[in-house]
């Protein structure tokens, strides 16, 4: 059951919806009545040989009131490096689904960067299965502004074994946008690590959504995993729901979440005022402080840089 | 400079301020001292404009204009500056960052050219050494982690930088050791000049033998109950201010 076979298939009842737990906040049944014809599935392979240093743009663009399908392999060999940047694209009120299978070998590294820019009126589903191998490093941060509908899902399988993960996340919805940020991690194994910040503000009547579950499976002792979601809601009609989860079946585990759903510090904003900056610049100011942290945790500079640059873009901080 | 006629100030409904009369001519440092509950702070966050204090009657004009119909940030750029008795913390933001930002927005506010930042560091270095702050302070997010002493030398820092022509100490005084008292009681004498007046808001005389005020007023049940020279803080100190705000007793029950 997926967007993107509902598109392939023509039928409705393939549409995730609300009766399924793991999209609840998310329907899709009850918000699409017809399906476009798809446009045809674009398929692609990437293959990073072994000990490969590389950087790719993969770059998705919607148009129209189209369905469209994408499917994306990604292999990166033994001891390589990928630095990813995918942006998601997007005008009128198109269906899309990108689906990447990403395979990162033993000692591999995978720096990815998602920017989803996707219209008002798309509806838009993203979803990435990661399998790490033994001492590989995922790095990935996720910043959207939301779409009419939109689901960004990751999933890693996580071997332990020196392997860590960083799994940030980043939502500024306005209007009516509504972004999910899903993930599950997996760890299998011992000596794994997960560390996760997702942030995000909701203004207007715009929902932000933060599904996040990390499983220590039976025997992944050693496991250290960090989990924490902070949402600024700017407007009685806006809304932010979160649902972290923690399932540890195994021993000598480190855990920690945290969870925050507020509103702006008025204080600090009378005292930002008091100094002489105007209300909406202090907003943005100490909204841009609150969220800077999700950009300032990625490790590639010029990825770092990039998603600063798109903070200040989307609340008008830019110099 | 600083005009308050017969102001009356309730939060939350609860009248504070209660017809408070005092004016503060150019170039004088005027001290208000009071009980607890006097409505000191109240008086501090109403010059400023913090939302929730709000305003019933009386006016309040700096240099003739009317203060009240300005929002707080255009309070600031016309020269009001409040430091305040507990400094708000500003994660994610450097303390040199909130301040620059700040200070050109008074600046474009005013339609001044804005400060570049060699000048702006330049002046940073100068007056963070004057008051004894570690440069490298300025550099951590503003206020988040001081103690409750380097949060008030942060206050008159960004006061010697904003360089106000009104500028309002509320309780500067609370936590500071003796040390760290003269310090800022240095930084605020050495701002003492002949177009700028300050208002020292204080429930003890002991920031005044620093700070030598021109002239003392008593604020007790929100309004201005005595004035005098600064001969006025030590009758206080020794006298209290029973006279002024009897304590009333809790009927036996």
């Amino acid at each position: 059951m997926s967007l993107a076979r509902a598109i392939e298939t023509g039928d409705l009842t393939e549409l995730p919806s609300r009766r399924d737990e793991d999209w609840r906040w998310t329907d899709l049944r009850g918000l699409i009545r017809v399906l476009p014809k798809p446009s045809p599935v674009r398929m692609e392979r990437l293959i990073v040989a072994a000990g490969e240093v590389r950087h790719a743009d993969l770059r998705f663009v919607s148009a129209g009131a189209g369905a469209h399908v994408s499917r994306i392999a990604i292999e990166i060999g033994d001891g390589a490096r990928l630095v990813l940047s995918e942006t998601y694209e997007g005008e009128g009120d198109y269906l899309a689904e990108v689906d990447l299978q990403i395979s990162v070998g033993r000692g591999a590294a995978l720096h990815r960067t998602l920017v989803a820019a996707d219209s008002a009126d798309g509806v838009s589903v993203s979803r990435a299965d990661i399998v790490l191998g033994p001492g590989a490093r995922l790095a990935q941060s996720v910043l959207t502004t939301g779409a009419k509908r939109q689901r960004l899902e990751t999933r890693v399988s996580h071997p332990g074994a020196g392997a860590s993960a960083r799994l940030d996340g980043l939502y500024l919805l306005e209007g009516k946008r509504h972004a999910d940020i899903t993930t599950v991690v997996t760890h299998s194994g011992i000596d794994g690590v997960t560390d996760q910040l997702v942030k995000g503000v909701a203004r207007d009547q715009a929902r932000g959504v933060f599904q996040g579950r990390i499983v220590v499976s039976p025997g992944a002792d050693k496991t250290d995993a960090r989990m924490g979601h902070h949402a600024l809601i700017l407007s009685d009609r806006a809304e932010v729901d979160a649902k972290p989860e923690l399932e540890i079946y195994a021993d000598d585990v480190v855990c920690a979440h945290g969870n925050t759903v507020g509103a702006l510090d008025e204080e600090a904003l009378f005292y930002t005022r008091q100094r002489g900056i105007p209300a909406e610049e202090a907003r943005a100011m100490l909204m841009e402080a609150f969220v800077g942290e999700v950009a300032d945790r990625i490790e590639d500079a010029a990825a770092r840089a990039a998603a600063r640059a798109w903070i200040a873009a989307q609340l008008g901080t830019a110099p | 400079m600083l005009s308050i006629q017969n102001l009356h100030v309730a939060v939350d409904a609860k009248p504070i301020l209660d017809g408070l009369t005092l004016d503060i001519p150019t170039g004088e440092v005027h001290a208000v001292m009071g009980p607890n509950g006097a409505g000191k702070s109240t008086l501090s966050y109403a010059l400023a404009g913090r939302p929730g204090y709000e305003v019933t009657a009386g006016t309040v004009t700096l240099d003739g204009e009317d203060l009240l119909a300005l929002d707080p940030n255009e309070r600031a750029a016309r020269g009001v500056f409040l430091s305040f008795q507990y400094p708000t913390e500003i994660p994610g933001v450097p303390a040199l960052t909130f301040l620059r930002t700040a200070l050109n927005a008074q600046h474009r506010a005013r339609g001044e050219a804005e400060i570049g930042a060699p000048d702006f560091l330049r002046l940073a270095r100068a007056k963070a050494a004057a008051l004894r702050i570690d440069f490298d302070m300025l550099k951590r997010a503003l206020n988040v982690g001081f103690s409750g002493g380097e949060k008030k030398r942060m206050e008159i820092f960004q006061m010697a930088m904003i360089s106000p022509r009104l500028a309002i100490l509320d309780e500067t005084d609370s936590g500071l050791d003796i040390d760290a008292l003269r310090i800022v009681a240095e930084g605020v004498n050495a701002m003492r000049a002949a177009d700028r007046s300050m208002l020292i808001i204080t429930h003890y005389q002991r920031l005044l033998d620093h700070i030598v005020p021109d002239r003392v007023h008593v604020l007790a049940n929100g309004r201005i109950v005595a004035s005098g020279g600064p001969e006025l803080a030590h009758t206080l100190e020794a006298e209290g201010y029973d006279k002024y705000a009897p304590r009333t007793l809790e009927p036996a029950a």
